[in-house]
C-alpha cells in the first residue's frame, strides 16, 4: 500500500555518544508507486495546482509529511 | 475590486494569473511528452495556451515586454530593460 | 534556441534579510545535484537520446533554468542589503571575500561547479536512470534545507521545487517505460 513516508529504529550501540534518535524516517513519493500516468486522472484547479507544484493530486506530495495524531517523526 | 487603484498590486494580481495558468502548460507540456496520443489533455493545453496569450498581452500593456527576440511587442521608448526584473519584484 | 520570459515560474518572497539561509541554499544553485547542473545534464543529453524522449528533457532542461532562477532570487533577496558583519556571521566571510554580495556557482561548502557533477553515458536507460536519481537526490536537498529553514515564506517556495522534483522523476520513469517498449505498442498497461 502507498504510503508517502517510511520508518523504522536505528541500532543504537552502547558507545554511541549522541543521544538517540528514536524513529527515523524517509519520504518514499508517489512517482514511486504511481507507474505509467492513466490519462484523465483528476485534476487541481489551476489556481490551486501552482500553490500546489503539481497539476494532479495523485503525484502531490507535500513536505514535511503530515503525521497521523500522536505519530513522532 | 478596489485594488484597480494601486497599480503594483494589480501588477502582483496579473502575474499570478499568468503564473497559475503557466504553470498548467509546464505541467501538460511534460505530460504529453510522454503521452502524446491524450486527445483532451492536448486540447485542455490549447485552450490555455490561448488563456496564457491573452493574459500576457493584457499584462503587457500596462507594464511592458514580457518576452524579447521579437515574441513581444515594444513600447516606446524600448523599455524591455525596465526595472523590476523577475528576481526584484 | 530559447526565449526569455520575464517573469518567475512560482512567487518567491522571504521573509527577512538572512545570508545564513543563503549558505544553504547555495547547494542547490551551484552543487551536484542543483538546478544548473540538472539544467546542463538533461540539454546535454538530448543529442545521443532517442527520438522519442527528446522533448522530455528538452522541456525539463528548460523548466530546470527557471528554478535555477528562483533559488538565484531567494538566495538575491536573502543577502541584498546584507553588511559585511552579517555576511561574516552567517559563515558567509570567505563568500565575502572573493565575491562581495555576488552569486557564484559553487555550493554550500564553496567548492566551485564542475562538469564531473552530470553525467552522459550515451546509453539512454543508464542516462534516464542518472536523470530519475538526479531528481530524487535534489528532492532530498529540498528537505535538508527546509528542515533547517524556519522562514515559512521560503519554505513555500522550497516545497514547490521540492515538489517539482517528484514530477519530473515521475516524467523520467515513464520515459524509461517508452523505451522499453517496442514502437507504436500501446503505453498504457
Amino acid at each position: 500500500m502507498y504510503t508517502p513516508i517510511k520508518c523504522y529504529q536505528p541500532y543504537h550501540g552502547p558507545f554511541d555518544p549522541c543521544p538517540p534518535r528514536g524513529t527515523v524516517c524517509y519520504q518514499t513519493p508517489p512517482n514511486l508507486y504511481l507507474g505509467f500516468q492513466p490519462p484523465n486522472l483528476q485534476q487541481f484547479p489551476i489556481q490551486e495546482a501552482l500553490y500546489k507544484g503539481t497539476l494532479w493530486p495523485v503525484l502531490y506530495d507535500p513536505y514535511p509529511t503530515p503525521l497521523e495524531k500522536g505519530a513522532k517523526r | 475590486m478596489k485594488q484597480a487603484a494601486d497599480p503594483a498590486k494589480e501588477r502582483y494580481a496579473l502575474m499570478e494569473k499568468i503564473q497559475m495558468v503557466d504553470f498548467a502548460l509546464v505541467e501538460l507540456t511534460l505530460y504529453l511528452d510522454t503521452h502524446p496520443q491524450d486527445t483532451q489533455a492536448i486540447q485542455q493545453f490549447n485552450q490555455l495556451a490561448v488563456e496564457s496569450r491573452d493574459l500576457k498581452s493584457a499584462y503587457e500593456q500596462r507594464f511592458g515586454p514580457l518576452r524579447q527576440y521579437g515574441a513581444s511587442f515594444s513600447g516606446y521608448p524600448w523599455n524591455w530593460g525596465d526595472s523590476p526584473w523577475p528576481w526584484q519584484l | 534556441m530559447w526565449y526569455y520570459e520575464k517573469k518567475l515560474q512560482y512567487p518567491v518572497k522571504v521573509t527577512e534579510c538572512n545570508p545564513r539561509l543563503a549558505k544553504y541554499l547555495i547547494e542547490q544553485y551551484g552543487g551536484a545535484d542543483g538546478e544548473l547542473s540538472a539544467a546542463l545534464r538533461y540539454l546535454n543529453q538530448r543529442y545521443s537520446i532517442p527520438d522519442k524522449v527528446i522533448g522530455l528533457l528538452t522541456d525539463i532542461g528548460t523548466e530546470e533554468f527557471a528554478h535555477l532562477e528562483m533559488i538565484a532570487t531567494m538566495i538575491y533577496k536573502l543577502t541584498k542589503d546584507a553588511t559585511p558583519e552579517q555576511m561574516k556571521a552567517a559563515g558567509l566571510g570567505a563568500h565575502y571575500a572573493n565575491h562581495d554580495n555576488a552569486l557564484f556557482y559553487h555550493n554550500a561548502a564553496g567548492s566551485p561547479w564542475t562538469a564531473t557533477y552530470i553525467q552522459a553515458k550515451g546509453d539512454p536507460i543508464a542516462d534516464l536512470y542518472e536523470d530519475i536519481a538526479a531528481e530524487e537526490k535534489a528532492r532530498a536537498t529540498y528537505q535538508w534545507i527546509i528542515n533547517m529553514s524556519d522562514d515559512p515564506c521560503l519554505n513555500d517556495s522550497l516545497k514547490f521545487l521540492r515538489e517539482r522534483e517528484v514530477v519530473h522523476s515521475q516524467r523520467f520513469r515513464e520515459a524509461v517505460e517508452i523505451l522499453k517498449f517496442e514502437k507504436d505498442r500501446k503505453q498504457f498497461f
